[in-house]
């Protein structure tokens, strides 16, 4: 709510906002050179897989955050852009490599590469990447023009009934892709004979597209999910962003005020959209996965928004903190032994903030952040509780997951329902304000102890 | 297309027909305003005749387009009493409660287990003819008190909240309730085969033929399979039917059908007119939780597979009949039978006529052409939005 608000303090334009600077793109790209080059060999292959998720996950939820948050239109069909863009590039990438290379072994350089050891001098930037960076870029344009193809009948629908049809349609592509494909060509001779438009028609069907090079690894991820953020905040502090938190609030008075809400909505849709098309692009591209459409259905749409509103319907950083939270919690189940020593955190949460409860309770003062804080520490309890008989038990707690998750979804709407950060952003002031202001008003009704 | 190889046979239904009703002499009734009863007795025994002759004058194209059509009946009213419970819970709350079709999941899983734990079904334990009965009645019950919780526990707290919230509340309790029913000591994760409880006979047999053979042997024809009228259809579609007419009456005839109107026309002044409007809300949710478990009952006695609670196929037979609702209408009871029926035999010409992989796809495209060119439904009409 609170910007909103903020008339005092304008942002710049979209374009402005952008041309301000280079620096944090340049520095972001640097970053993910230097974790694939430096930190990747350091990690054993488990973490750097789960920090691969995590990286196509934050790209996932910052970009649905775009329209769910910063609009308040709720999509239901993230995943179709997302099996979209994944479907284009593999396409370009698969019959790409074999048209271009002869064959559509991994032919990246040393930024592409999850494996740790690989022979011989490795070339850091290939023409294979190349082809990757395009093929990426090429699968979000078209999933953004899917984005546009959706946004503009549908937009002008409100709330649930634009849930439901990003819904059908989410459905609608992954029925087509299922229906009308079939298996993908794996003879070379074979595929440069296909003429180049029917490759669209040779990618899986509804077993899935395999044979598919491993391109994605921390750079890629790492790198994207850095860029989203970014310019998810740049929207968003820009005059082009506060467009969509107007049309948030209140369309009726957004568009009194003359903003163009039918074509806000399209645009944080096609933005949106291209995210998660590359966004679909890395997964396609990832070891260990095999591109098929049914794993990308209303399932893994569900799994997404799930992590923006845990975030905060609206917060950017709270979308990437509750990817990484919701990437981490599943292997994390899986380890009850490590899980059972949740105590040592949840015990002096909950005394502190029973402590604290008390102390506000006395000084008259406002008691939510003793609240949230003991709220976290039974959390944390629960888990631990939970951990300890899964250990007794021998049960696999990760079976169970869906359950914490759809029942933390019931209690945080219930209990705070604009999502754990709000619209707010972890480094934004006003939190620590409001932290302040709450020790203040702890001291003030001593009346005593402060001159 | 009388064909030779065939034994005549319309004499054969006529005999069963005497031998069973031969015994008790017919009933007369000599009321005031009762038509001459002369004319039943008379038609009655031409009936089978009648029914065996269309064997023999039903063209394949008509016996194709008749098959769909009451498939696409019999699913169609599954759908249509689905969608009476999201259009009840809409048109009074304005949210789409997406646990519904758990709810119906739910009241499907529930008549296969006290069918289990009765040990019916199997040639060896036959049901009794109340089986079906009972368990109907208790998957209603179970799902009547599963509907009433949810609503108290989840929805209620929610009442001032933005209708977001709620709508990612419903999704909340729709993952609850999967991930629960798929838990071991509930319904585990293994699909599961329910027995039928309701006699499967063939009431009626129309057209078909056997493959004809030439008399030197050469295939003339291939063979055609009848027309198939089941009882389990039949019984769906009337129970079906019954409980919607139930309903309408209930809406449109009653106080309390009344008061419902009102809430959802408008709860603020509902409730000044002192109708209680939280009671009305959860005699809503109880009433769509009861439609939803009868519609999971008959569809597990027409489908006898039931997949494990969290199947996918689960949710889009949900969401097929939420598209019935807003396609008849949304917060419209007769809008969203309409709109079932309607669906279900979109479906079934669909597959039959064009292509049965896309099954979906056609209902999905229908839900947006009626989106885009009629938002507010066959029935319905266009909300306009105040300030």
């Amino acid at each position: 709510m609170a910007s909103a608000g903020q008339i005092e303090k304008p942002g710049p334009t979209l374009m402005g906002s952008a041309a301000i600077g280079w620096l944090p793109t340049i520095a972001i790209i640097l970053a993910a050179v230097i974790i694939q080059i430096t930190i990747r060999p350091m990690l054993g292959d488990f973490y750097a897989k789960v920090l691969l998720d995590i990286g196509v996950n934050i790209v996932l939820a910052v970009s649905l955050t775009m329209v769910n948050g910063f609009t308040g239109q709720f999509s239901m069909g993230h995943a179709a852009f997302m099996a979209v863009g994944g479907y284009t590039a593999a396409t370009v990438m698969y019959y790409g490599s074999f048209r271009l290379f002869g064959e559509a072994s991994m032919a990246g350089g040393v930024l592409s590469s999850m494996m740790s050891d690989r022979e011989g001098p490795v070339p850091y930037f290939t023409r294979g990447d190349l082809l990757f960076l395009a093929s990426t870029l090429f699968g979000g344009l078209v999933a953004a023009g899917c984005g546009y193809l959706v946004g503009l009948p549908s937009l002008r629908l409100r709330g649930d009934y634009l849930a439901i049809v990003t819904l059908g349609f989410g459905e609608i592509v992954r029925v087509l892709i299922q229906a009308l494909t079939t298996d993908a060509l794996y003879d070379a001779d074979e595929i440069a004979a296909t003429p180049v438009y029917q490759f669209p028609k040779y990618i899986g069907g509804a077993l899935g597209f395999s044979g598919l090079p491993f391109y994605n690894s921390l750079f890629w991820s790492l790198g994207l999910a850095g860029l989203t953020i970014l310019t998810a905040y740049r929207i968003k502090s820009s005059t082009f962003g506060r467009a969509f938190l107007s049309i948030r609030e209140d369309e009726i008075a957004a568009e009194a005020m003359g903003v163009n809400t039918t074509r806000y909505k399209v645009r944080a849709f096609v933005i949106a959209a291209f995210f998660a098309g590359m966004a679909g692009a890395l997964f396609a591209h990832t070891s260990g996965v095999q591109l098929n459409a049914g794993e990308l259905g209303f399932l893994k749409s569900f799994d997404i928004i799930i992590m923006v509103v845990l975030g905060g319907l609206g917060s950017i950083s709270g979308a990437a903190f509750a990817a990484i939270i919701l990437t981490i919690l599943p292997e994390l189940l899986r380890q009850p032994a490590f899980l059972v020593h949740g105590w040592i955190v949840a015990v002096p949460l909950i005394a502190g903030g029973i402590a604290l409860r008390m102390l506000a309770a006395r000084r008259r003062a406002d008691t939510s952040i003793p609240k949230l804080l003991i709220g976290f520490g039974v959390a944390v309890a629960l888990l631990a509780i939970a951990a300890a008989i899964a250990r007794s038990r021998d049960i696999d707690l990760g079976r169970y997951r869906m359950i914490f998750y759809a029942l933390a979804l019931i209690v945080i709407m219930i209990a705070r329902p604009q999502g754990l950060l709000s619209v707010r952003e972890i480094w934004e002031r006003g939190l620590w304000r409001g932290l302040g202001n709450w020790v203040r008003s702890l001291r003030r009704e001593t009346g005593e102890a402060r001159p | 297309m009388n064909e030779p190889g065939r034994p005549e046979s319309p004499g054969e239904g006529a005999d069963s027909h005497e031998t069973r009703h031969g015994g008790r002499p017919a009933r007369v009734f000599t009321g005031p305003g009762v038509p001459d009863p002369g004319l039943f007795s008379r038609v009655a025994p031409l009936l089978p005749h009648l029914v065996a002759s269309a064997r023999y004058h039903l063209p394949p194209v008509l016996e194709l387009f008749l098959q769909t059509l009451l498939n696409g009946l019999a699913v169609g009213s599954l759908y249509a009493l689905i969608a009476l419970g999201y259009t009840m819970v809409y048109g009074i709350l304005k949210f789409i409660n997406f646990a519904h079709s758990d709810v119906f999941v739910l009241g499907a899983w529930v008549s296969y287990e006290v069918t289990r734990i009765a040990g019916w079904g199997g040639p060896d334990h036959p049901a009794p003819w109340w089986a079906g009965i009972l368990v109907l009645i208790i998957a209603m019950f179970t799902c009547a008190i599963v509907g009433f919780t949810i609503e108290r526990g989840a929805y209620k707290p929610l009442r001032r909240a933005p209708r977001l919230n709620v709508l990612i509340t419903a999704i909340g309790v729709s993952l609850l309730l999967q991930n629960l029913g798929q838990l071991d000591f509930i319904f585990g994760t293994r699909p599961q085969g329910m027995p039928t409880l309701l006699p499967d006979r063939v009431l009626a047999e129309i057209g078909g033929h056997p493959a004809v053979v030439g008399p030197d042997g050469v295939v003339i024809a291939n063979e055609v399979a009848p027309v198939l009228v089941r009882l389990v259809d039949v019984v769906g579609s009337a129970t079906a039917l019954l409980l919607m007419f139930v309903l309408d009456r209930l809406v449109f005839k009653t106080k309390m059908g009344r008061a419902m109107r009102a809430v959802s026309y408008n709860p603020g002044t509902a409730a000044l007119m002192g109708i209680p409007v939280d009671r009305i809300i959860s005699i809503t949710f109880v009433i769509g939780a009861t439609l939803a478990a009868a519609a999971g009952f008959l569809y597990s006695q027409k489908y006898s597979g039931l997949n494990q609670p969290a199947a996918p196929v689960w949710v889009l037979l949900g969401l097929k009949a939420f598209v019935a609702a807003v396609v008849g209408g949304i917060g419209n009871i007769r809008g969203a039978m309409l709109g079932g029926i309607l669906i279900g035999l979109l479906e079934f010409f669909g597959a039959t006529y064009i292509g049965p992989e896309l099954k979906d796809v056609y209902v999905f495209g229908l839900l947006i052409l009626v989106l885009l060119f009629r938002p507010g439904g066959i029935l319905g009409s266009a909300a306009v939005e105040k300030v």
